[in-house]
Parts: structure tokens; sequence; C-alpha cells
């Protein structure tokens, strides 16, 4: 599971990002302690961690806004240190708070980044109407952008890190402090530059990194942990699988036949719960039937990303 | 060329608050309208409509102050400068996108206070406003300098704050409504170490018909204290996203 690239001249051809040995100190406190990964072109990949276990720094040294103590970075082959302008032309970022220009209307917010990035005239209004479309502010448009709700707020500063139509985007927190319906329609539209651009996303919710991302890394005090699919992640989390089987006449020898092949077993009020890192559910029903258990219904939960995150960063976090 | 699109949003950002426009244009010209009018009643110099007008002009200019350090100030905190600075603009890009916005709105103010002031009576040849405007427009330049320097430093609470401290100093030490000579002391040696009433002496001065020649000494000061003030606005802003 803890496969990190340690290459010093990663796959170029293929790969969006590569760090090598990134560091970032501030006094002794180490912010980003080693990282080296590769981020393939066109991947959609997530950083997780607790509170302060370097993600934003990551970022930021990524997006040429802070310079490594150690280490270096290379972004569609340009490194960090050497080329950062270059880099900024092909990169966008959408920060975690909301990042727009509150007196200027949508349009106006979107054509600024178009001006600021070089783009032709025609081009910068060509993307504008476009992206404009896709950002659902039924007549609203022309209002000035301080007036919108924060969800509206939101799908305008991600539009805004679009217009650029970068190679890279960096996705800090995209859906924070969405409702439920408003992310779910946020999830939506990253899913939809699946492929098309490499995306680095970080996020605190889990469920979002496990439905959008290609691959995840998991971050503690500044050192990558874990970095994998997120179904290799839980395929290999020493977390527990469990099942329960609502019975009707399940007897006390029964269980205790079940208890010889399982050591985490409870049996209560007609039900039996079961929990084993791998489970093998046919042979548990295979016995119950063969004891003549009528069996009511039976319910199986996985381990989620949450479990491996809690797993591997402890309960506690960097906290 | 991309400054000029984040220099347009700026002057949007200040164009679009109906507030800046009242507090920066008609407050200047409503206090040059009160304080004639009690010159009338009272008959000191200091209170003609020729000398009120050049000293109320670089007073308004103290709103420039605010303008700009609330702007940026608000960007640095809101993380539209963050995302700002992720961009390819130069440093070039933002000195010029967060300075040239204030000058035509320091133009408009000149050309309010002198038209109420010859409104009022303020008897000024074409050729003296021309050329006080070698000074007075220097004056907006330290005015926005110290708003660059607040703005990158503080948040926009703490600029309030300082800000309305700052507006009152400048009407006091700019010497605007009252004679720096006649009050002396250690007064007088604080507001001529201090640009504004180089500034409001220069424009009184040079309006007056006196030429550049006799000002030099005033304009000096008001020059050194524009590159001085322009160069850590610039170091103030760099060094602030430096450390973000």
């Amino acid at each position: 599971m803890n496969k990190v690239f340690n290459k010093e001249n990663g796959d170029e051809e293929h790969n969006a990002i590569q760090t090598i040995n990134l560091s970032k100190r501030y006094g002794d406190f180490v912010a980003v302690d080693g990282i080296n990964l590769e981020i393939k072109k066109g991947e959609l990949f997530s950083i997780l961690g607790p509170n302060g276990a370097g993600k934003t720094t990551t970022i930021k040294i990524l997006s040429c806004l802070l310079l490594p103590t150690e280490g270096t970075a290379k972004i569609m082959g340009y490194d960090i240190k050497e080329n950062p302008q270059l880099i900024k032309e092909i990169i966008d970022v959408s920060p975690q708070e909301t990042a727009i220009a509150g007196h200027l209307n949508a349009w106006e917010n979107l054509v600024l980044m178009g001006g600021i990035y070089g783009l032709e005239k025609k081009e910068t209004e060509k993307r504008a109407r476009e992206l404009l479309d896709l950002l659902d502010l039924p007549g609203r448009e022309k209002e000035q952008v301080r007036k919108y709700s924060g969800g509206m707020k939101r799908r305008l500063s991600i539009a805004m890190a679009m217009m650029s139509d970068p190679q890279v985007l960096f996705l800090d927190e995209p859906t924070l402090g969405l409702d439920p319906q408003a992310r779910k329609a946020m999830w939506e539209k990253i899913e939809g530059l699946k492929g098309k651009k490499t995306i680095v996303l970080t996020t605190h919710y889990l469920e979002e990194a496990d439905a959008l991302a290609d691959r995840i890394a998991i971050l503690k005090a500044g050192k990558i942990i874990a970095i994998d699919t997120p179904d290799e992640l839980k395929n290999n989390s020493k977390s527990m699988q469990s099942i329960a089987i609502k019975t009707k006449n399940i007897s006390d020898d029964v269980v205790k036949g079940i208890k010889e092949m399982y050591s985490d077993v409870v049996f209560k009020a007609n039900k039996i719960e079961i929990k084993a890192r791998k489970l093998n559910v046919d042979k548990i029903v295979d016995y119950l039937r063969s004891n003549e258990v009528n069996i009511e219904g039976i319910s199986m939960k996985e381990p989620s990303l949450d479990d491996v995150f809690l797993e591997l960063t402890g309960e506690g976090g960097n906290q | 060329m991309r400054f000029v699109s984040l220099a347009s949003r700026n002057f949007k950002e200040l164009y679009r608050e109906p507030v800046s426009i009242l507090l920066g244009l008609l407050m200047p010209a409503g206090l040059l309208v009160l304080f004639a009018l009690i010159g009338k009643n009272v008959h000191l110099d200091i209170f003609t409509p020729d000398m009120l007008t050049p000293g109320v002009t670089i007073f308004s200019f103290a709103f420039l102050i605010m303008f700009s350090a609330v702007l940026l100030s608000k960007d640095r905190q809101s993380a539209f400068l963050l995302r700002l600075l992720t961009t390819p603009l130069k440093p070039v890009d933002f000195i010029l996108a967060y300075f040239v916005p204030y000058i035509p709105f320091a133009l408009l103010q000149i050309l309010v206070c002198f038209a109420v002031g010859i409104l009022l009576g303020a008897a000024y040849s074409v050729l003296n406003v021309v050329l006080s405007l070698v000074v007075i427009l220097p004056m907006a330049l330290v005015c926005i300098g110290i708003g660059m320097i607040l703005g990158s430093l503080l948040s926009e609470g703490q600029i309030s704050a300082i800000g309305s401290m700052l507006i009152t100093a400048i009407s006091i030490f700019g010497g605007i409504w009252m004679d720096l000579q006649m009050v002396g002391g250690i007064f007088e040696e604080i507001s001529y170490a201090l640009p504004f009433a180089h500034g409001v002496d220069a424009a009184r001065n040079i309006l007056a018909g006196t030429g550049l020649g006799n000002v030099a000494t005033h304009l000096y000061w008001v020059y050194g204290y524009a590159v001085i003030l322009f160069v850590l606005g610039i170091l103030s802003f760099r060094y602030k996203t430096a450390s973000n």
C-alpha cells in the first residue's frame, strides 16, 4: 500500500507532476517532509490528511506560491524553482476560500481571468460564455457576485480557475461549506473534467475523494503514509469487514460453531454480528443453512475510506 | 499589458462603491464650502478660497489612503490575491494594477475641489493651476504609497482605525485649517518633518504665482517622500505576498 515513487527522473512523458524529495520547513517545524510522488497526465489525484498534515503547503509549493526548503517538483516537465513563470501559464488554482471579485458580475469575473492569462478577446468571451452556461445562474449573470449565495460563489470561483483552460488544475477543498445538493452538482462538474485535465484535489470529505479520485495520497505530519487507488486502499486496510445476520431459530451450539470460525462474534436479539478482516460470507451462510437456521436478512459493511483514514492517521489526526 | 485586466477590475471595485465616491469627492467639497463661509465671517487669510482650495485638495487624497489600503487588504484576506499570485502576473503588474486606478480618481478630486474653490471666489491663472499639479499629483502618490503599505500589512479592521487617525493627522499637520508658523514649536517641527505641509505650502505658493523656483525645498520633501513611500509600498506588498 505504501507505494511511494522515489525516482530522480520520473516518466516525464506521462507525468503531469513529479515531486522529488519535496520538503518545507519553518524553523524547527517540518510542514512537508521529503515527499516523492508522480501524478499522471489526466489523472484526478486527491491529497487527504488531517489538519496540519501539509496538504495546503504542498499545493502552495506546486502552484509556485512557496519555494521548497529542499527537493523540487516538476509540473509538465518544468521545474518549480527554475521556471515558475512558465508553470503559472499552464496551471490554475481554485483556493480553499472563495476567491472572486465581489463588485464585478459573473461575466466580468470570468473575463478578468481571461485577460490575466493573456487570452485574445474573442477566445476570452467564447470561454466565458461556455463556463457561464455551466454555472447555472438563472437570470443573475449581470448581478454583482457579492450578492450571490455561497454555492453560486463557489461555482464561480472554480469556473474562474477553468478560464485559462489549464493543463493542471488545483482544487483546494472545492465543496467546503456547500449543501449536499450543491456538493453533488459540483462532483458532477469535476467528474466531467476527468481525463481531460490533470486535477489535484484536496478535501476533508473522504467520500468526495472516494467518488472522484483515481488515486489518493494520505499525508500525515508532512509525509505520505499511503498512496493508492481508493479501492486498493480499502482492500489493503486492516479495518474489519462486518456482517449482521438476522435469524429466527439459531441455537447456542450454532453460535458456538461460528465463534470457532471467527473471534469477534456477538449474538443478541436473534441477530448475529461477525467482524473480521476477511469474511467468507458463503462459508457462514452455508454453515447456518446446514444447521437449518432460518435466515431473515443479511447486511454487510465493507471498510470505508473513513476507516482507512482513521486507521492510518489515528483518531486524533495531527492535532 | 496583463495588468490592465486587474487594474480595470480594481477601478470597477472602487467606482462601484458609492460610499467611496461620496467620501472622496463630496466631503472635501463640503469642507471647502464650510470653511470658506467661516472665512467670510472671521476674515482669516487661511480661510480664503485661494488658500483653502489647494489644502483641501491635498486633504482629499487622505481618502485615497483608505481606498487603496482597504481594497488591497480585502483581496489579501479573501484569498483573491492568493489566486492572482498563482497566475502569470508579474510583480510589476500587481504594483501597476493597485496603483493606476487611483490616478483618475485623484484627478477627479482635483477637478471637483478646484471647481468648487473657483466658484467660491478663488482666482488662479490657468498656468499656475497646471504648474500646481507638479506638487499636487506627487502628493496623491504619497497617499497611494501609504495605502499600499497599510493594505499589505494590516487587516481591514485595523485600517479603519489607523486610517481615521491618519485622516485627522493629515488635516492637522498639513496646515490646511491653521497657520503652522503661528502655532510654532514642536507642532510646526513635526508638521514640516512630514510631506503634507510642504505639499500644501508649495501648492499655495505656486497658485499665488511665486513660480517653481521658490518652492524647490518643499518639492524636494514631497518628491523624496513620494519615492520613499512608493518604494516602501512595493516592498511591503512583496514582503507580505512572499510570506503567504
